[in-house]
């Protein structure tokens, strides 16, 4: 179980520092560089700008500096926000879509599962169909559709729900709700197939045989065998609603890390589109350890591998 | 004659000369099976047209093509040209000129969809936007196919250290946020392409366009990961079968080994993982076109339609569900077709 972990963790960090120092290359390849689009700047003006920001340096140099300066936390300063550290606009936006994909996770596990499971039992009947034909629909909507539709019914046209911004609850509804569709579809459908798996398995059969009560053979034996495959989903579904919360922010204009890093892509900030790419990298490398472990401990079998 | 008559000892070796006469065809047809043999294929294929699920999927799929591949050649309208005066038609609607034209008794074909802002016909737009769309989706595919299928069978087949050494790397890639990764590319990609598009010889990416070329590196840098930790799993199981064995007591080279035998018999595997793939790249692609990091104007796709129809949301709803409902119908009926597929091909993979 130890060296297991250990074995995680050091490709984890391995992984995030291929990332970074790929992130790092990538960013270097595009010439021109963040102030060639700026208007009205002098030659001067602009050598004095990379000097300032340490871009004159050669490249080797400015890769060590930034090498440096991530092992201390410090992911540099935004070139287009002047004075404002990468540290501190993650600071002020990650907590916003961290909080919304939070609540869209928590949504679509505890709907997404009872569902799988509930239509796992009445296999075959018009409620298994009716479950299966709302997943199937489910997994092919994008999540830029579902939010621009749930917009024009909501707001566009009945004006029930607020279109911009996170302020009150009713604000969360639609951007919870577009988020969330996806996971939940695909967790029940997880569930579902893996709970008939379960149920056919012999352990199944000789707790009903030994007159085990319905309920706890479904809790005790069935869900906690059946959940396995959810919980492995749970480290790529984070991916997934921070990449997915990209559009949901844009659309919904909520100030979070998405709308920042697609605002960053389209002003050319470099600094910031690295760093925000760095934080978010290390944050689902971390979270799919933590799913991993998770994993092993959950299920013993894993231990062998 | 004598011979015959005297009676044959039942412990006798003497073998009796009529049971070497060849076969009369009568004889012959009772030998043959009650049913014909069928192939890994045939087999497949007769399952499959068994799932009425995934027939009627299939039956989409080829009018999605056709709509997508054939109508636009014969479309009268064109989906760059802008017609003056036909600007934000409503579905059916005709402009001044064209009713003029009509009631000089010509034919108009109507614009089934109205015409966007610059008097564009949408019907031929969205089709356009399809066709790019399942474009990028069965290239991208078929790039993680070749790529994946490759990398995992010979991991699996050499095992040992290369594989250990070659799955590190696979684990590597799999945590790599990947969404993340080609926002990344597709941004910085398009201006380096764009300056290699000006030197001759590379004339061809303008056509291309660079955001496609940089969408069709990232899949073939990350997405394979998925294809290949699948066959690898398959090639380990199969390389132990006899025949692998008889190959190699043969002298057959580990190429031929895994080209011949090892890949050809997980086919079913390599059919139903790329027409799976199809919709999630389909997926990715509408998503970067909605980020505007997708195909280049005047070429429509159907995740800019989508996204530019946004603004206008309030008064032409249709800009927005037209391509919507597309995206909707190409991933639910490919997902519908693999999910078919997986059943006739790969039933071990059913869950």
């Amino acid at each position: 179980m130890g060296k297991y972990i250990t074995k995680r963790i050091l490709l984890a960090i391995v992984t995030a520092f291929v990332v970074a120092s790929a992130t790092f290359f990538v960013m270097n390849m595009v010439p021109g560089g963040p102030f060639l689009g700026e208007k009205a700047v002098t030659p001067a003006a602009t050598k004095a700008l990379e000097a300032k920001f340490g871009l004159d340096k050669p490249l080797s140099e400015q890769y060590l500096t930034y090498m440096e300066d991530l092992l201390h936390g410090d992911l540099g300063i935004s070139v287009k926000k002047r004075g404002r550290t990468i540290n501190q606009i993650i600071a002020t936006k990650f907590p916003v879509s961290a909080k919304l994909g939070g609540i869209a996770i928590v949504l679509a596990f505890c709907v997404g599962v009872p569902l799988g499971s509930y239509a796992a039992f009445h296999r075959g009947k018009i409620i298994d169909n009716l479950i299966i034909l709302f997943t199937t629909a489910g997994i092919a909507i994008p999540s830029f559709l579902s939010s621009t539709l749930l917009m024009y019914i909501f707001s566009a046209k009945l004006g029930l729900l607020p279109s911009k911004g996170l302020d009150s609850f009713a604000s969360y509804i639609m951007p919870v709700v577009a988020l969330a569709l996806y996971p939940t579809a695909y967790m029940a459908r997880l569930m579902r197939s893996s709970m008939l798996d379960v149920m056919g398995q012999d352990y199944m059969r000789t707790a009903r045989a030994k007159g085990v009560s319905e309920v706890k053979s479904i809790f005790k034996h069935a869900l906690r065998n059946a959940i396995l495959p959810v919980v492995t989903y749970l480290g790529p579904l984070m991916a997934q609603l921070m990449t997915g919360s990209f559009i949901v922010e844009k659309i919904f204009t909520i100030p979070g890390l998405g709308h920042e890093f697609v605002g960053a892509i389209t002003s050319r900030d470099y600094p910031l589109i690295m760093g925000t790419t760095i934080f978010l990298a290390v944050f689902l490398i971390a979270m799919n350890v933590i799913v991993d472990i998770l994993y092993a401990i959950i299920d013993p079998r894993i231990k062998l591998k | 004659m004598e011979e015959n008559k005297i009676k044959k000892n039942n412990l006798s070796l003497q073998l009796n000369v009529d049971d070497f006469v060849p076969a009369t065809a009568d004889e012959k047809l009772s030998i043959v099976k009650e049913r014909e043999s069928v192939s890994f294929f045939k087999d497949g294929m007769r399952r499959f047209r068994k799932n009425k699920i995934a027939m009627g999927a299939l039956i989409v799929v080829l009018i999605i093509l056709f709509l997508a591949f054939i109508v636009p050649i014969f479309y009268p309208y064109s989906y760059d040209v802008q017609m003056k005066g036909a600007e934000r038609l409503a579905p059916m609607q005709y402009s001044e000129a064209e009713l003029e034209l009509i009631a000089q008794g010509e034919k108009v074909f109507p614009h089934i969809l109205g015409t966007d802002q610059n008097g564009r016909d949408y019907a031929i737009r969205v089709m356009m936007g399809a066709r790019v769309s399942l474009t990028v989706g069965i290239v991208a595919s078929a790039l993680i196919l070749i790529i994946g299928a490759t990398y995992g069978a010979i991991a699996g087949y050499f095992g040992g250290k290369i594989d250990l050494f070659m799955m590190r790397i696979v684990d590597m890639l799999y945590t790599v946020p990947d969404v993340l990764i080609i926002i990344l590319l597709a941004s910085t990609l398009k201006y380096p392409l764009e300056k290699l598009s000006t030197l001759p010889g590379f004339s061809w990416i303008t056509v291309i366009g660079p955001n496609m070329i940089s969408m069709f590196l990232v899949f073939g840098l990350l997405y394979w990961v998925g294809m290949a930790r699948i066959v690898r799993g398959q090639i380990m199981i199969l390389k132990q079968s006899e025949y692998v064995t008889a190959a190699k007591a043969l002298g057959a080279g580990n190429g031929r080994i895994i080209r011949k035998h090892l890949l050809t018999n997980c086919i079913g595997t390599l059919i139903v993982t790329t027409t799976l793939q199809i919709p999630s790249s389909i997926f990715t692609e509408s998503f970067l076109s909605f980020l505007g990091l997708g195909v280049q104007a005047p070429m429509p796709s159907l995740g800019s339609l989508a996204s530019n129809a946004l603004n206008g949301m309030q008064s032409y709803p249709l800009r927005l569900f037209a391509p919507a409902f597309m995206i909707f119908i190409i991933i639910l009926s490919f997902n519908l077709l693999g999910d078919g597929l997986r059943d006739a091909f790969d039933p071990k993979l059913k869950n």
